[in-house]
């Protein structure tokens, strides 16, 4: 069925609506104290402890309860991508240049050691952080490019100085990688936190048995009075999907925070009944195509473009949704942010029409055109993990067979895709940028320049679009910011076809229906120091 | 294992068997009348053997078509063993998986058991320090387990049918010498070997005419066991991803990518393609079983 | 025979060296690089100098020669050094899981060896007759059958009869056993089953050989019980060849359950290996090879020289 507009507006109604309100609004009801939780880290393991410098959810599930941050997303409504509280930050103030930022500390934060968290610490930890000394690695260094320095004048207030204005700062600040460490143990040893924990958050370290778990118990002094609800928990390390369900099912573990496919899901509803609740979200992570722009003939817009105008996005995301993690149609920017393109703008970009013929016979006519044979055979790379990679990978060779290309799957394990990915030696190529706090102006920087980007696979240089994204990065003007957001989408996804998005991913989480006080967000890293989550007794 | 030295051919049956391909039809034929079980493996490999050549004709469907309207199907009348998680027909991908089987499994028990033939042979005969050094080396792959090394290798090399038949034969390699050596060992004592020497023939031709030739029993005892190990081998590195690669139909294949989360709810994506392994590893096993009885009741550690 | 021994027991060593030196140059032709797999394996924001940072510190920026003359170093230390996923000691992270893997390895031990004794002398002594079909069969099934796949049917027999699951997280023996127990039993089962069939076939033709030699032939023909000639002759015998087959199979079983153990979810060294080769952990990665080789060799040891002591026919060569 081919979407009418009158279809397609209703569906933007509907994302809009799932963005609103999770799909089981849970009830304001009176939380219970006690028990402890077991849960699925859907990993092997995690690289280190120290979350300043790894970037996977392998860290934050299990670690995370340990710390604070100094502002976090609201857990009482993590979807609002613009919603941030104080953790260890009491209040915060701009100034009028948007070129300071003073953060009042609460008084009460202590260390599980038992030392008061100050500012000293804050400052510390973000300068490791910021300005990471030679020789530590710290992965969010880029993300704080607008900051000059971090300064703490007074134990409870600490100041940032930004070089320049910009909306991309306090999304940055409220990044969940960003625990809080303790000034005299990184003085002591920078790498301390590699292999240990010493946090202030609602739990305090139990045990971390490597390949296995994680175990945490309640921390009576944590600085919100009344929290957290659970005694305790444990994160159970479990790679395969089949015992991870299994797991759920079985009543041996409650919740694998991250997703599972929706199949899965389904299955475990007819299993369990109503001693499942299930949460969905649009994720923010987004799956994309990069054409390599130097191997031919994708050095071609006009054949980027047919590649593009093949796929049936929103019959696509019909299918898809069904047995992948992936479903909503969109641009650059994530759907859910509120500087996302609305569906007229999407409608104008090549692809994201709802005439599917009419594209794919424009899709035949620009490959002939560009000297592209009938029947002409690439390989698609893709990653060797099932969702949504391979899943959608199967589709994408269906939708390219129907403009007549003849696409094979060429299929790698994780560290060679990558490998691939940087050396460049592939035609066209599966990618993602998997994002926590939804930060539309940082999280584009991805499409810059291959000399500007190191995770801009296609290769392609483009001083315009460049020069666009400067305009962007300093543009405080709301109204400005998004239409400056619509010519750099527009010249990624259309004019120059730099990269082909797919699809959106789709976060569903079905959990243990006694777990409560969790709400699901558009990202797996966000909303997961556990502090306001109770267990129903059974 | 201990150097327990294999007995020579049995002289009634040497001197029975004018040619190496002669005696081994005539062995063939001893077992097929003698061993019912291996002749019902056999059946079953000439089943699977036709399956393969003839899927286009058998299969019902494309194996590679995708339905999002026929999704987890059960078995019925339209799909007999019903559809996976994009609607593509297990039948049609059991069938043409097949193909991915014997390829698999010929391929790398053929290639891995010539090779260990050639190298367990030769080091044999030719004995003292050139023995010495290849033994060591075969001792270094053999103190892997097979899976190990084949995960390495595969690692490695990457993904894709050739690549995993590849990394699949190279630990059957060392395998295979190590078993051929011992028979080599003793048939390079014989008189013939000795006369041949006496002959003055070069060492490739008293090793391809005169040793090999004797130490087939063996090595068709080695490949028939190797066929089912590398079934179950890809099967494993499969269900690990570092397999064959998808869309290809394969059975190891079937089942990862879903097949074992949705067992509960769709129990025929798991169940029959790991049937479709069994009875093919079975087969090959009560084939080689009796091909070992027949040729050399002996040789059982493999 | 001493100097057969000694030679034998020097023997070890080259072959450790070839595994070490193997091991070390096949992992580092590995395509991809641990650096970029940890820090950019999610997406995200990593400069290529914080990466190059990394590689300094794991000491990947020497070259190949020079790490593994301080991997050889370490060695004769007997330190295994730091993994370089986790950074902890690779002993310490292979001392976890070589609990459980011991203790899968001897439950499925024991099941095979109950299986195995009284089904192989049943079918050896009902030489081509239904009892021996039967074990045949049966033996050659669990040969057929992929482990990992009769681990996933018992999961799902589980799950759909009982709604239940074996616990996901390993406690020792002795301190829950009830707990241990029915978490580990279901894998060694799935693993025993397929053991027992090598061991079951082995017992039948080492009975079968020996019901051949002469002195059972005129044992019997002296008209002992048929009962006693079994207990005090031959299954003595045909002991041999089946205590190897199992004592290599239990090596085996030490670092091989890769698959299984991923599909019980087991925190084992099969697992360890797994996640070490798609995690391009080198030290791990090596460490691990090289104990499991090291098992291997020494059980392979071990039983030359149960053969040497037992059996006086054996040719030393």
């Amino acid at each position: 069925m081919v979407p009418t507009s009158t279809v397609t507006r209703v569906s933007v109604l509907l994302v809009a609506l799932l963005l609103a309100l999770p799909v089981r609004a849970p009830a304001e009801e009176t939380p219970v104290r006690g028990g402890e939780l077991d849960f699925v880290v859907p990993a092997a393991g995690f690289p280190s402890m120290d979350a300043h410098r790894e970037e996977t959810y392998a860290v934050i599930h299990p670690l995370r309860p340990f710390y604070s941050l100094l502002i976090k997303v609201d857990p009482k409504n993590p979807s609002d991508p613009t919603a941030f509280v104080g953790d260890v930050a009491e209040s915060w103030t701009k100034s009028a240049d948007g070129l300071t930022y003073t953060f009042k500390l609460r008084k009460n934060v202590k260390f599980h050691d038992g030392n008061p968290l100050t500012s000293r610490d804050v400052k510390a930890s973000f300068d490791k952080i910021i300005f990471p000394p030679e020789g530590v690695v710290s992965d969010r260094k880029a993300m704080f490019f607008m900051v000059k320095s971090v300064e703490a004048p007074d134990p409870t207030t600490v100041v940032f100085r930004l070089k320049f204005a910009t909306e991309a700062f306090i999304p940055a600040l409220a990044n969940p990688y960003n625990w809080i460490y303790e000034a005299d143990i990184l003085a002591r040893d920078i790498h301390w936190y590699e292999t240990h924990v010493m946090g202030s958050g609602p739990f305090k370290f139990k045990e971390y048995v490597a390949g296995s778990h994680v175990s945490g118990v309640r921390n009576p002094d944590y600085f919100m009075p009344g929290l957290p609800y659970l005694d305790g928990f444990r994160a159970i390390f479990i790679k395969q999907e089949a015992p991870q369900l299994a797991a759920i099912r079985g009543g041996r573990a409650m919740i694998n925070f991250r997703a599972f496919p929706p199949k899965a899901v389904e299955d475990l509803r007819a299993a369990m009944g109503d001693k499942l609740a299930v949460q969905e979200s649009p994720w923010n992570c987004g799956l994309y195509l990069a054409p390599n722009h130097k191997a031919k003939p994708f050095d071609d817009p006009r054949v980027r473009r047919a590649l593009s105008l093949a796929l049936d996005r929103w019959e696509g995301s019909k299918a898809l949704s069904r047995v992948a993690i992936v479903k909503t149609v969109g641009g650059l920017v994530f759907p859910g942010s509120p500087l996302a393109a609305s569906q007229a703008e999407l409608q104008t970009i090549a692809g994201y029409g709802t005439d599917i013929k009419a594209a794919r016979t424009e899709a035949r006519r620009l490959l002939r055109e560009a000297g592209v044979p009938d029947g002409f055979s690439f390989k698609l790379h893709n990653r060797a993990v099932e969702q949504p990679y391979k899943a959608v990978g199967i589709w994408l060779i269906d939708q390219w067979r129907q403009i007549g290309l003849n696409v094979e799957h060429w299929v790698e394990p994780t560290a060679p895709f990558f490998a691939t990915l940087r050396n460049g030696n592939f035609q066209v190529t599966m990618d993602f940028n998997c994002q926590a706090v939804v930060n539309p102006v940082l999280d584009i920087s991805k499409f810059l320049s291959n000399d500007r980007s190191a995770s801009n696979y296609a290769q392609y240089q483009d001083r315009t679009l460049d020069g666009l994204y400067d305009e962007i990065v300093h543009e405080t003007d709301q109204g400005k910011l998004k239409s400056d957001l619509r010519r750099f989408e527009k010249r990624v996804l259309d004019e120059q076809a730099h990269y082909i998005m797919t699809l959106w991913w789709n976060r569903i989480v079905p959990y243990n229906a006694r777990l409560h006080g969790w709400k699901i967000s558009p990202s797996h890293y966000l909303n997961q120091d556990l502090a306001n989550v109770w267990l129903a007794p059974e | 294992m201990a150097d327990v030295a294999l007995p020579a051919l049995d002289v009634e049956e040497a001197a029975l068997a004018h040619g190496p391909a002669r005696r081994a039809l005539a062995a063939m034929w001893r077992f097929a009348r003698r061993k019912p079980l291996g002749f019902a493996g056999v059946a079953v490999v000439i089943v699977m053997v036709l399956t393969a050549v003839l899927a286009p004709v058998v299969a019902p469907y494309d194996p590679l078509a995708t339905d999002y309207g026929a999704m987890f199907a059960p078995p019925d009348a339209r799909h007999w063993l019903g559809t996976d998680s994009f609607g593509r027909d297990v039948l049609s991908r059991i069938i043409f998986g097949s193909r991915t089987a014997l390829l698999v499994g010929f391929g790398a028990s053929v290639v891995g058991a010539t090779a260990g033939l050639i190298i367990g042979t030769a080091s044999g005969y030719f004995g003292g320090r050139i023995d010495m050094i290849v033994q060591r080396i075969l001792d270094v792959f053999l103190s892997f387990p097979l899976i190990v090394l084949a995960l390495a290798v595969v690692a490695i090399l990457g993904t894709g049918t050739f690549k995993v038949i590849l990394a699949i034969l190279v630990p059957m390699v060392p395998r295979a010498a190590r078993v051929c050596r011992a028979t080599a060992l003793s048939v390079r004592e014989s008189p013939y070997v000795d006369a041949a020497r006496a002959c003055g023939y070069g060492h490739v031709r008293i090793i391809l005419r005169h040793m090999v030739p004797n130490v087939i029993p063996p090595y068709l005892i080695v490949l028939t066991a190797f066929l089912g190990q590398a079934i179950l081998l890809e099967a494993s590195l499969s269900y690990l991803g570092l397999g064959v690669q998808e869309p290809t139909p394969a059975w190891g294949l079937m089942l990862q990518g879903g097949a074992a989360e949705y067992a509960e709810s769709a129990p025929w994506i798991p169940i029959f393609p790991g049937l479709a392994i069994s009875l093919a590893v079975f087969a090959f096993n009560l084939f080689g079983d009796s091909l070992r009885d027949a040729l050399d009741p002996k040789l059982r550690t493999l | 025979m001493r100097r057969y021994l000694v030679r034998r027991f020097l023997m070890m060593f080259p072959t450790l060296f070839g595994v070490a030196l193997f091991i070390f140059v096949l992992i580092r032709l590995l395509p991809g690089d641990i650096v970029q797999l940890r820090m950019a394996g999610e997406g995200g924001f990593v400069s290529e100098e914080a990466m190059q940072q990394e590689r300094q510190r794991l000491g990947l920026d020497r070259s190949i020669g020079r790490q593994f003359v301080d991997w050889m170093k370490g060695l004769t230390r007997l330190d295994l050094g730091l993994s370089m996923w986790t950074g902890r000691p690779v002993t310490y992270e292979i001392g976890i899981r070589f609990q459980l893997s011991l203790q899968i390895a001897i439950m499925a031990t024991l099941i095979a060896i109950a299986l195995a004794l009284p089904l192989g002398t049943i079918a050896a002594l009902y030489q081509d007759r239904w009892p021996d079909y039967a074990v045949r069969v049966f033996s050659i099934a669990g040969l057929a059958m992929p482990s990992f796949w009769l681990g996933i049917l018992i999961l799902l027999g589980f799950l759909i009869a009982f709604h239940w699951t074996p616990p996901m997280v390993y406690v020792p023996f002795w301190v829950d056993p009830w707990g241990n127990l029915s978490q580990l039993i279901w894998p060694a089962l799935a693993t025993g089953y397929r053991y027992s069939a090598v061991a079951t076939r082995m017992t039948r033709s080492a009975v079968l050989e020996v019901l051949r030699e002469d002195y059972i032939r005129t044992a019997r023909a002296k008209g002992i019980r048929r009962k006693l000639i079994l207990t005090r002759h031959a299954l003595k015998n045909a002991m041999l060849p089946v205590v190897t087959v199992i004592g290599l199979e239990f090596a085996f079983l030490i670092g091989g359950l890769v698959v299984t153990e991923q599909v019980f979810n087991l925190n084992g060294l099969g697992k360890l290996f797994v996640d070490a080769v798609t995690q391009y952990d080198y030290t791990m990665v090596q460490g691990l090879v090289l104990l499991v080789a090291f098992v291997f060799i020494l059980s392979n040891f071990v039983v030359d020289l149960l053969y040497a002591w037992l059996d006086p026919r054996i040719r030393y060569r």
